[in-house]
């Protein structure tokens, strides 16, 4: 029977990996995600039919209201998704955390604590500080996408911030090896009660300083850290699949998250300690620059009669819903045989990704969606630039000006195209609060508004005219 | 993520197996001094886990590298539901034999949470990648 067990989990691990193996081409993708319910159904069963598992209705009530909940959490507008994959992770890490409790102090009840060796400890531990401060760290970021009123959006900072949370960690840490000496100790259960206090605590503090534009490398820390913490409770329970889904949904989250920082030329520990996005208060004071504005009928003229037109969308275009008004405009402009297509930065939207989700879900074809690696050497024969609710990720300032906070981010290159329109609500600077040089480029035009409203005239415009 | 980008990284799961290691090594030793011949087995059962651990992350990089980047978000809910595999654990605890009320409690509990994102996981990636067409299937 145990052996069946193992071989089903044999069968999971494999499942498992071919699942992210069909991940890597948007044609075989959807055969993974059959794969992995598949892999996860099987693992499920194995380990219900071991013959140790008698309380059956103790399984079956959990499942009925998460089957509920888990149905509606996966129906939220793609506009959501950053926030509901935040609240997953909570989830995640919340499992891990309770599973890991609630072992230690079960095993820790028995006497003369024969299974609290130092490394079990040691991953006991590991499994409940990842997974509570995984917990609260995503609970704060589901917040701040959500745009909760009672969370600040822009980072909170005070003065000593970094030294108190690294106390809080190191205290943690301590306190840790003080368990790992004497797990059997009475005041045992009192120090990993403080164990856990301290990393929902190290959770929150580390995730409320860092708001806006870091948020996808954010989410993608706490990916990772929720499957470093299965990985954990893998150690504990002696349970391999464990230990291989983790490490897989644990390398996955690390891999977007450099892939997050190298799109911003910052570093893990700029992104965790840095602030981002407060500094810039100071307003380039004296010389008024003047950004030009372009009618929407000007602007549809020029469009018309171009050959290539790459739109660059931004988390704007998510905020305003304009993603199928996009949809119209490159059903228009093609319809005249104009070559449309978009350029995506790494870091646009909020999440890993986002943006191509949102036009996909419009039905804008995938092979029109070009990474920024791709497009930019096409960026200078581009007739028009439109770009939409983007802002720091077309910054010409991240190559020119060193004392800018964004110098040295690789971006779109807007500016190289032989016109440039920005649609935009005002001239406020974004989320970063940098000003951004493109807007006021010799061949750059604004067009004032809310994007949807925006592209929707442009559409009417561009359907109005000649009507083919 | 390039060949040379990689070569900077790689040493974060080799760090983190390594210092799992020595960790082990030093259980292993205590075990050994405490005697009972039963227990080295267990560290040995450790050391393999360490194998697994630094495998499974070496092919987990090597896969998702090659991931496309189109299909980031669905990605990450996935990993995400695959993750939740700590039901496992939470199965073992809320449905087993011989554990008191307070710890079925908690496996009940964490049963749920995974359960959640089990099935939001895997249906909302379903969801988000049915989307993904190419022009003559997005015409269709």
């Amino acid at each position: 029977m145990n052996l069946l067990v193992q071989l089903a989990y044999l069968l999971g691990t494999a499942l498992f990996v071919l699942s992210l193996h069909w991940m890597s081409d948007p044609k075989t993708a959807r055969r993974g995600v059959f794969a992995g319910a598949i892999a996860m159904l099987v693992a499920i069963l194995a380990t219900w039919g071991e013959p140790d598992i008698t309380r059956h209705l103790w399984i079956i009530i959990p499942i009925i209201p998460a089957t509920v909940l888990g149905v509606w959490l996966s129906q939220v507008p793609l506009t959501a998704v950053p926030q509901r994959t935040a609240l997953s992770h909570a989830f995640g890490g919340l499992a891990a955390g309770l599973v890991g409790t609630a072992k230690f102090f079960y095993w820790h009840a028995e006497p003369g604590t024969p299974h609290l060796t130092p490394f079990i400890t040691f991953a006991i531990l590991a499994e409940v500080i990842l997974g509570f401060l995984t917990v609260t760290g995503s609970l704060i970021a589901a917040a701040k996408l959500q745009e909760v009123k009672w969370i600040p959006q822009r980072p909170w900072v005070y003065r000593g911030q970094n030294v108190v949370n690294l106390l809080a960690l190191l205290l943690a840490v301590g306190l840790g090896l003080l368990l790992m000496w004497s797990p059997g100790g009475a005041w045992a259960p009192v120090l990993f009660l403080i164990v856990v206090f301290l990393a929902l605590n190290f959770g929150w503090m580390l995730v409320m300083p860092i708001g806006g534009a870091d948020m996808p490398t954010v989410i993608s820390i706490l990916n990772s850290y929720a499957g470093l913490a299965a990985v954990a409770m893998g150690f504990v329970l002696n349970n391999k699949l464990l230990i291989t889904a983790g490490a897989l949904d644990g390398s996955s989250g690390l891999i977007l998250s450099i892939i997050m920082c190298k799109a911003m030329n910052r570093s893990f520990t700029n992104v965790l300690f840095g602030a981002f996005g407060q500094v810039q208060s100071t307003a380039v004071a004296g010389d008024q620059k003047i950004a030009k504005s372009e009618t929407i009928e000007g602007a549809a003229q020029i469009m018309e009669q171009a050959s290539l037109v790459v739109i660059v969308p931004g988390y704007g275009m998510a905020v305003a819903q304009a993603q199928h008004r996009v949809r119209e405009l490159y059903d228009q402009l093609t319809k005249r045989g104009v070559d449309v297509r978009f350029a995506i930065h790494p870091v646009a939207g909020r999440m890993p990704g986002h943006m191509n989700v949102l036009l996909a879900e419009a039905e804008i074809p995938y092979d029109k969606l070009m990474e920024m690696d791709e497009i930019n050497p096409d960026l200078p024969q581009a007739d028009v630039v439109l770009v939409i609710g983007a802002n720091d990720v077309v910054n010409p300032a991240a190559r020119t000006d060193e004392s800018s906070p964004i110098y040295g981010m690789p971006i779109i290159d807007a500016d190289k195209a032989r016109s440039c329109f920005c649609i935009k609500r005002s001239m406020n600077p974004g989320f970063a609060g940098i000003e951004n040089a493109l807007y006021f480029a010799d061949r750059t035009y604004m067009l004032f508004g809310d994007a949807k409203q925006v592209v929707g005239e442009l559409v009417k415009q561009l359907s109005g005219q000649g009507g083919h | 993520m390039r060949r040379s980008e990689f070569a900077r990284y790689w040493h974060t799961p080799f760090g983190l197996a390594c210092l799992s290691l020595f960790l082990a090594s030093r259980a292993a030793a205590d075990d050994v001094a405490e005697s009972a011949p039963a227990e080295t087995d267990t560290s040995s059962e450790f050391v393999s886990m360490l194998f697994v651990f630094l495998l499974a992350s070496f092919i987990g990089i090597g896969v998702i590298r090659r991931v496309s980047r189109l299909l980031h978000t669905p990605l990450m809910s996935l990993t995400n539901a695959i993750s939740a595999i700590s039901v496992v654990g939470a199965i073992l605890l809320a449905g087993g034999e011989h554990y008191p009320t307070s710890v079925r409690v908690m496996g009940a509990i964490a049963l749920f949470a995974s359960m959640t994102n089990i099935i939001s996981g895997f249906l909302i990636t379903d969801r988000m990648l049915k989307m993904f067409k190419t022009r003559d299937g997005g015409k269709a």
